[in-house]
């Protein structure tokens, strides 16, 4: 897939997520999420050692972004 | 009646509990400040020749309900004899990069901006990098986008080379789509874009190419790689979780990436996280990377770079490659009152990693004729132990 092709898979995907949400009711009520309060339903429970794993990768991998979660770039070279 | 008051009672604590996580939820799934929390962890990762270990400190403190500001100060301590110093000659050397970033978030409605600064420094290599996002919740809180900037503005030097001074830019765009699917179920989907632009290379790396493109048997020389200026780069990821009926959960993500240089990645990843006794909790993680190389990578070229734009490079994370990586994280974790903390937690963490190289020979192992070396392969260890306080 082409770099082009891809950002504009990106942006189809994006798009036809937001646009269908429009008009429709939310689903799961304040007072059914529970389970997803649970700290272990976090997609990163530990910040800091998360960024070092992403730290890790990054220095060894060819890949990198997507990472989830905010936060700057490194000085990973 | 001892046993009907017991049911109860433990019916009546039930209730209480979903209550206070259903209001927790309605909060954790609206736009909030970070938990006001500080870390302290050792880091290491010993592979491949490779020792790097350090400090990491934490602090995160919130003002007003509205402000939230963290710093955090990181160290690697690295001692490396990894194969590309063994097959340069060099030897094994050791070099400290210290890190520091500064960061503040705003609350406002339901929206959170954020900024911060990250200055991170070594020897031979300075990386000042500016980020700004913006977070905004949707559709009854189930929906949140976010999208970020992130400038980076690097330098690279040469340790023993006082005449050699390059720089980088970068910039990052990012742009996360967080959904609550069912009550059990949330999705994540995140989006960079990354372009590079500046000395891309490693100066201190070599390739390699044949002394005789006719003769194979007379051997191979090294020269310096040679790399395009600029790199552009997309990563599309989908994360899944999923509460199971027991105080456990299970993820999944894969990401895909691809970039102007002819590499794409594919990465997959699948978890399971256990709560035993309240206080426990253990995660087991198991991940896969594969890539393909780079289309000016090569484990040996028939003859050197004729110009500054006929690209060479023997950078083993520009090759063909895969690896996979087994976690066990083992957290402990307890409430308390004493003085302004709220409970705190000690975690280990241990990732071991089995790197395998479809093209990167190993050159500490002799062949008669060049290329015919065995391919590289390494395992590596990383461990964290981390100390947290929430207060």
């Amino acid at each position: 897939m082409s770099t082009i092709n891809f950002r504009r898979f990106v942006l189809l995907v994006t798009a036809t997520s937001l646009l269908s949400a429009c008009g429709v009711e939310p689903w799961v009520k304040p007072y059914e999420r529970q389970h997803l309060a649970d700290p272990i339903m976090q997609f990163d429970r530990d910040p800091i050692a998360g960024g070092y794993t992403h730290h890790v990768y990054q220095a060894r991998e060819g890949a990198r972004g997507a990472e989830g979660g905010g936060g700057g770039g490194c000085g990973c070279n | 009646m001892q046993r009907v008051a017991a049911e109860v009672a433990v019916v009546a604590t039930k209730r209480i509990f979903a209550l206070t996580l259903a209001l927790w939820a309605t909060q954790a799934a609206a736009v909030i400040l970070p938990e006001e929390r500080s870390d302290l962890m050792y880091h290491r990762y010993d592979g491949g020749g490779v020792t790097v270990d350090g400090p990491s400190v934490l602090v995160r403190k919130n003002f007003k309900e509205t402000v939230s500001v963290s710093g955090n100060y990181y160290v690697d301590n690295v001692s490396s004899a990894s194969i590309d110093v063994i097959t340069s000659g060099a030897s094994e050397y050791t070099e400290e990069r210290t890190e520091y970033s500064l960061a503040a978030t705003y609350l406002y409605g339901k929206s959170l901006v954020s900024g911060g600064y990250t200055n991170s420094d070594e020897s031979d290599y300075e990386a000042n990098t500016y980020y700004f996002s913006v977070s905004q919740d949707f559709f009854g809180d189930l929906t949140n986008l976010t999208f970020g900037y992130s400038l980076g503005q690097d330098t690279v030097r040469q340790n023993g080379n006082a005449e050699f001074e390059e720089d980088i830019d970068r910039n990052n765009f990012r742009l996360g789509l967080s959904q609550i699917l069912t009550p059990r179920l949330i999705a994540g989907l995140d989006y960079e874009l990354i372009t590079d632009e500046g000395y891309l290379n490693n100066p201190y790396r070599s390739y390699r190419h044949l002394s005789d493109p006719l003769d194979p048997g007379a051997g191979y020389q090294f020269a310096q790689e040679v790399y395009p200026a600029t790199r552009t780069s997309d990563a599309l990821a989908l994360r899944l979780k999923y509460a199971l009926p027991w105080r456990a959960s299970t993820g999944g993500s894969y990401r895909y990436f691809t970039d102007d240089w002819g590499i794409s990645a594919h990465t997959a990843q699948v978890s399971y996280t256990h709560v035993l006794y309240d206080d426990w909790t253990v995660d087991l993680k198991y991940r896969y990377y594969q890539q393909s190389e780079a289309d000016f990578y090569s484990d040996l070229f028939l003859f050197p770079s004729q110009d500054e734009k006929d690209y060479r490079a023997r950078d083993k994370e520009l090759s063909d490659f895969s690896n996979h990586t087994v976690s066990l994280y083992l957290s402990y974790q307890r409430s308390f009152n004493y003085r302004f903390v709220d409970k705190a937690a000690v975690t280990f963490q241990w990732d071991r990693i089995f790197f395998d190289y479809d093209n990167f020979t190993d050159l500490t192992q002799s062949s008669d004729i060049p290329g015919q070396e065995p391919l590289y392969d390494f395992e590596a260890d990383v461990i964290k132990l981390v100390f947290t306080l929430w207060y």
